[in-house]
């Protein structure tokens, strides 16, 4: 049988076939978010709107931890984690920070050192 | 007939968008990045393009994982915007052209490609915030739109190569459409940026720029890496060159490169912007 597996980039879980199953409720909670109500429900009471949204247990508890790269890990798709964040008002900087262990400012730094073509003014 | 007049590769990052909103396009973070566009709105006013066809991807407005097209062209006569839950501002409807996207419809199937066709869809910023770069204040009004989306999302995703062929079909399908009609390509998206994970953050404004240079001269060049190797590269998000590769697919032969600007980061992304004027 052909293999078709990706190959492994540190630091990256690929959003394929079967994270896309495993994050489907997941993300279908998340994408529920384009609506401001959905986002108001969810604000009220997350537990019953997750459980609405049957997220397993360990999606839940990477949700009550705010641990965006367990959510990765457990099916989340970047796209909608971004409807997610923006629930608790963090821009890409901010949750780029997070999962990659630095401040938002230290991220930001990151960022600008590997930047070009741009002279801030 | 129709022809096409050129084609512009630009990022379309929400943050520029919000930017618009706020009126933050003189603020130090943002000068460099909003002074690329007035040349490419001076070349726009003076050409006048009839129709703009978009190459774009949705990232969770519409398009969903329950139903995720690979490939997919808007036949409708208006497009709707909607909140896509983390703050820019939505944008009123734009016009479509379901002439011309049925008639690429029928000569993509006519020609083996198989896309989903769809009479109703929202798009989100991959469409909004270039068509607002472009024709600023609404003007975008004026200009006829075919938005063609791309799976840039969930692995897997059409091979570099399949979208540059896809391109090369609907090229082909808008040059034997039967009316004298102006087209303007966009490709929209990219370059290197990466928004998930340990590894967020990477840029490679090197890989940025060699991809560039290809899809001036030979966008083939692109197609020989895989999307894990283009992930490799330049993060993630870098799969978004798929829409650069489809625009630049449309052009047959030569370009002239009029105008190329690169400005990065703007956000988490390396922005690229060129025009692209067909030789023929
Ligand atoms: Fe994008």
């Amino acid at each position: 049988m052909t293999n078709y597996k990706m190959k492994d980039i540190e630091g990256t879980v690929h959003f394929d076939g079967e994270m896309a199953t495993k994050g489907f409720y997941f993300n279908k909670m998340c994408y529920s978010f384009n609506h401001e109500e959905n986002r108001q429900a969810f604000r009220d009471d997350p537990e019953a709107y997750m459980t609405k949204y049957k997220l397993s247990e360990e999606q839940k508890q990477a949700v009550r931890d705010q641990d965006i790269n367990r959510m990765l890990e457990l099916g989340g798709s970047i796209y909608y984690l971004a409807k997610f964040a923006g629930i608790f008002g963090w821009n890409m900087q901010v949750i780029g920070g997070m999962m990659s262990g630095r401040t938002t400012e230290e991220f930001q730094a990151y960022l600008d050192s590997q930047g070009r073509g741009k002279n801030n003014g | 007939m129709a022809k096409i007049i050129g084609g512009i590769t630009t990022a379309h990052i929400p943050a520029i968008g919000v930017a618009m909103d706020k009126g933050l396009e003189n603020e130090p973070y943002y000068r460099d990045l909003f002074a690329i566009y007035p040349p490419i709105r001076e070349w726009l006013a003076e050409e006048k393009p009839d129709i703009a066809v978009l190459f774009y991807n949705d990232h969770g407005l519409e398009m969903f994982l329950d139903k995720k097209p690979t490939f997919a062209i808007g036949c409708a006569p208006e497009y709707e915007n909607a909140d896509e839950g983390w703050g820019i501002k939505p944008i009123p409807p734009v016009t479509g052209e379901t002439d011309l996207s049925w008639h690429i419809v029928n000569h993509l199937i006519e020609n083996d490609f198989d896309p989903t066709v769809c009479q109703d869809i929202k798009v989100d910023h991959g469409a909004t915030v270039p068509l607002t770069l472009l024709w600023p204040n609404f003007t975008y009004k004026g200009i006829k739109v075919i938005p063609i989306s791309i799976n840039c999302e969930r692995h897997p995703m059409p091979k570099p190569s399949r979208s540059l062929a896809f391109g090369k079909a609907i090229g082909d399908a808008i040059r034997c459409w039967d009316k004298d009609s102006k087209v303007v390509l966009l490709g929209t998206g990219g370059l290197s940026h990466q928004l998930d994970g340990p590894r967020a953050g990477i840029l490679n404004a090197e890989f940025d720029n060699w991809c560039m240079d290809k899809i001036v001269s030979d966008p083939e060049a692109i197609c020989q890496y895989s999307n894990v190797e283009l992930v490799e590269k330049g993060g993630a998000q870098m799969v978004e060159i798929a829409m650069w590769l489809a625009m630049r697919g449309c052009i047959e032969g030569e370009v002239e490169e009029r105008m190329r600007n690169y400005v990065s980061p703007i956000s988490n992304t390396a922005v690229g912007v060129q025009l692209l004027i067909p030789k023929d």
